[in-house]
Order: C-alpha cells, then sequence, then structure tokens
C-alpha cells in the first residue's frame, strides 16, 4: 500500500491557496462550451465536447479520487496494440465516451 | 540543489543552462527523443547521438552543470522497424561515452505492434548490457494501454530488474500500476499536459515519495526548464519538510541514476 499522507496544510487553507486558480478555469470550461455553442456548423457532438461534458459529471458525483477517474475516463480501455500507427499525434479523448 | 533527470537541452539555449544552474540544479539527464520531424537517414541519429555525448556535456559544464545521456530511437520514429534497428545498430559504440546512462527514451507512442518490436529490440540491448533503462510512456488516452503493453514487454525479458527501470510521464491513472510492480516511477511537469507542480506533489501525498522522481522533459514544445523547482517551491508551500522536498528531488534520482556506475554531480 502507499505511505499516503495527507497535506500538511489544512482544508481551509488549500481553498484559499487554490480558489482563485480554480475558479478561473471553471469559468474557462464555461466559456468554452459557450463558446462551441455559439460557433456555426458541426461539432457541438464532437466526442471531445461529449468527453468533457462526462467529466464534469465525474466532478460533481461526490466520490474521491476524481482526478483518477477522469483520466480514465479519457482513456483507451483496450487492451490489443493497434496494427498501424497511422498519426504520432494524440487527441485526448476516445470516441467512444 | 536539484537534478532535472529528464529534459532535453539540444531543444533549450543556452540561457535555459544559465537559469537552471542560477535555480540550483546540478545534474541533468537527457534521453534521446523525437526533433519534431523524422529523421531521413540513420546517419542523422550518429550525429545527434555526437551531439548527446560530446557537445551537450560541454556546453553545460560551462554553468557547473552535469550531463548525462540515454540513447535510443524514440518510439514516434518506431513505425518502420527496419530504419529503427539501423539505428539501433549504432547504438552499442556510443556506450563507452562515460555519460551514457543507458537506453532511453524508448516505449511506445500509438501502442502499435511495429512499436512494440522495436521496444523489444532495445529491451534486449539494454539486457545484453546491463543497462538502465528509461521508459516513456504514451500521451493523452494512450497512456494507460500503452503504460499496460510496455510493462508486459519488460516482464518478457527475465534479465531486466524492474528496480533498473524507471517508467516516466506517469499520471494519477498510471502511477499504482507503475509501482505496484516494482518500476521507478517519473513524473513530467508539463504546463497542458502530463502532471502540472500541484498535482506532482497531490501524488506523493497519495502515493508516498518512494521510488518517485520530477522532471521537466523540457523541450521544443510548450514546456518549462524551471518546472523542478517550482515543485519544490508548491511543497515547501505547502508545508512539507525540506528532507521530503530534497528528498523528490535530489536523493530519489541520485538513488536510481547512480545504479548505471556513471551517474555524476557536478
Amino acid at each position: 500500500m502507499p505511505s499516503s499522507t495527507p497535506p500538511p496544510i489544512t482544508k481551509r487553507a488549500v481553498v484559499d491557496r487554490y480558489f482563485l486558480e480554480h475558479r478561473a478555469k471553471a469559468i474557462d470550461l464555461a466559456a468554452f462550451f459557450d463558446r462551441v455553442d455559439r460557433a456555426q456548423g458541426d461539432g457541438a457532438d464532437d466526442f471531445r465536447v461529449k468527453a468533457l461534458e462526462a467529466c464534469c459529471r465525474v466532478l460533481l458525483d461526490g466520490k474521491p479520487e476524481r482526478a483518477r477517474r477522469v483520466l480514465e475516463l479519457l482513456s483507451d480501455h483496450t487492451t490489443e496494440p493497434i496494427a498501424k500507427a497511422s498519426t504520432k499525434g494524440a487527441t485526448g479523448a476516445m470516441g467512444g465516451v | 540543489m536539484y537534478i532535472d533527470p529528464h529534459v532535453h537541452m539540444v531543444s533549450r539555449t543556452t540561457d535555459d543552462y544559465q537559469r537552471m544552474a542560477l535555480a540550483g540544479c546540478v545534474a541533468i539527464t537527457e534521453p534521446a527523443f523525437w526533433a519534431g520531424y523524422d529523421r531521413s537517414s540513420p546517419q542523422g541519429f550518429f550525429d545527434y547521438f555526437r551531439q548527446l555525448t560530446d557537445f551537450e556535456p560541454k556546453r553545460a559544464a560551462q554553468y557547473g552543470i552535469r550531463h548525462h545521456t540515454w540513447l535510443c530511437i524514440n518510439p514516434k520514429e518506431a513505425e518502420d522497424p527496419v530504419f529503427a534497428k539501423e539505428v539501433i545498430k549504432l547504438i552499442p559504440q556510443f556506450l563507452k561515452c562515460e555519460s551514457v546512462l543507458g537506453i532511453g527514451e524508448i516505449g511506445l507512442n500509438k501502442n502499435s505492434r511495429n512499436e512494440l518490436e522495436i521496444l523489444d529490440a532495445h529491451l534486449t540491448l539494454a539486457a545484453e548490457h546491463n543497462l538502465l533503462v528509461l521508459v516513456h510512456t504514451p500521451h493523452l488516452e494512450d497512456k494507460l494501454k500503452g503504460t499496460k503493453l510496455i510493462m508486459d514487454a519488460i516482464r518478457n525479458h527475465a534479465r531486466l530488474d524492474p528496480s533498473r527501470v524507471l517508467i516516466d510521464h506517469v499520471e494519477e491513472h498510471t502511477v499504482r500500476h507503475v509501482l505496484d510492480r516494482g518500476f521507478w516511477a517519473g513524473m513530467t511537469l508539463y504546463p497542458d499536459t502530463k502532471c502540472t507542480p500541484q498535482r506532482a506533489v497531490d501524488i506523493f501525498e497519495m502515493h508516498g515519495t518512494e521510488r518517485l522522481w520530477i522532471n521537466s522533459a523540457g523541450d521544443w514544445g510548450q514546456s518549462d526548464p524551471l518546472a523542478v523547482p517550482k515543485t519544490q517551491i508548491e511543497m515547501k508551500a505547502r508545508g512539507h519538510t525540506l528532507e521530503s522536498v530534497r528528498k523528490v528531488s535530489f536523493d530519489n534520482p541520485l538513488q536510481f541514476l547512480s545504479q548505471s556506475g556513471r551517474f555524476r554531480i557536478a
């Protein structure tokens, strides 16, 4: 088992230290969804947008280890190697999320 | 004082060496990696290996930083196995260089069969020469699957001791898998992908500080060669002891890298 240790600082100190940084990230995420809504053409049902919506549900489910579970949500869970790499890049989400 | 055990200084300016030295960097290790384009010939890698083993140590030494390196063909260029094996044939002649610590950063990128074949060829080379191994794990959605495939591939080489293999770029969903199988794990501190300094410290708090290190992996993309000292600051700000800060940013990399018999600090 890992030798887990809680942060030496208090919950209140964690909020004091990080709230504004994450307030900004929450607004950025909201603005991203708004930007997709306002833009023209296709894309609102893009798998990456749907993946972010699914991530938001994880954030609010009240269960622990949200970061690990969000990363798992965005991961490829197949187990066999692919036949050949057709690109070098990654998209950041799976199409089936 | 700190060690940055994974940084691609061929892509950084001499000013970065100076800033790292001012922030307390005393030693670095530089794995071979992808240049942002595919080399057109194995000879391109020969010249790159000369740069890593000859030129960069001299550039780093101007600022009191000891430079070491790892050699390989990066998984991003492993989709052509014939080409990749020609490059691997070049590596043994560089192993006599005192600054070469092992084979790296090898691993997978898109988790393809060709990448696995070249990973296996690298692992064979490391086992034959009793070298340390530094492993790159894939990006984003490919990381979890790739990390598991890589660990299975290493397990097929009985001569490779997991305590002499570091699996890099772990995040919250892979760190436990890596540590539980006896490997060392590295956290890469990037602005947008991989770990932020805050998340790296979270991982220390959740998983302990044994067999874990931090690195900037500074390269030609969005990255920060001062990410390790910034993580030291984050740990201190949360109230972690100076001993803990030193352990993850100096003692742990020193412990792992010293297994090579070649690692030195300035």
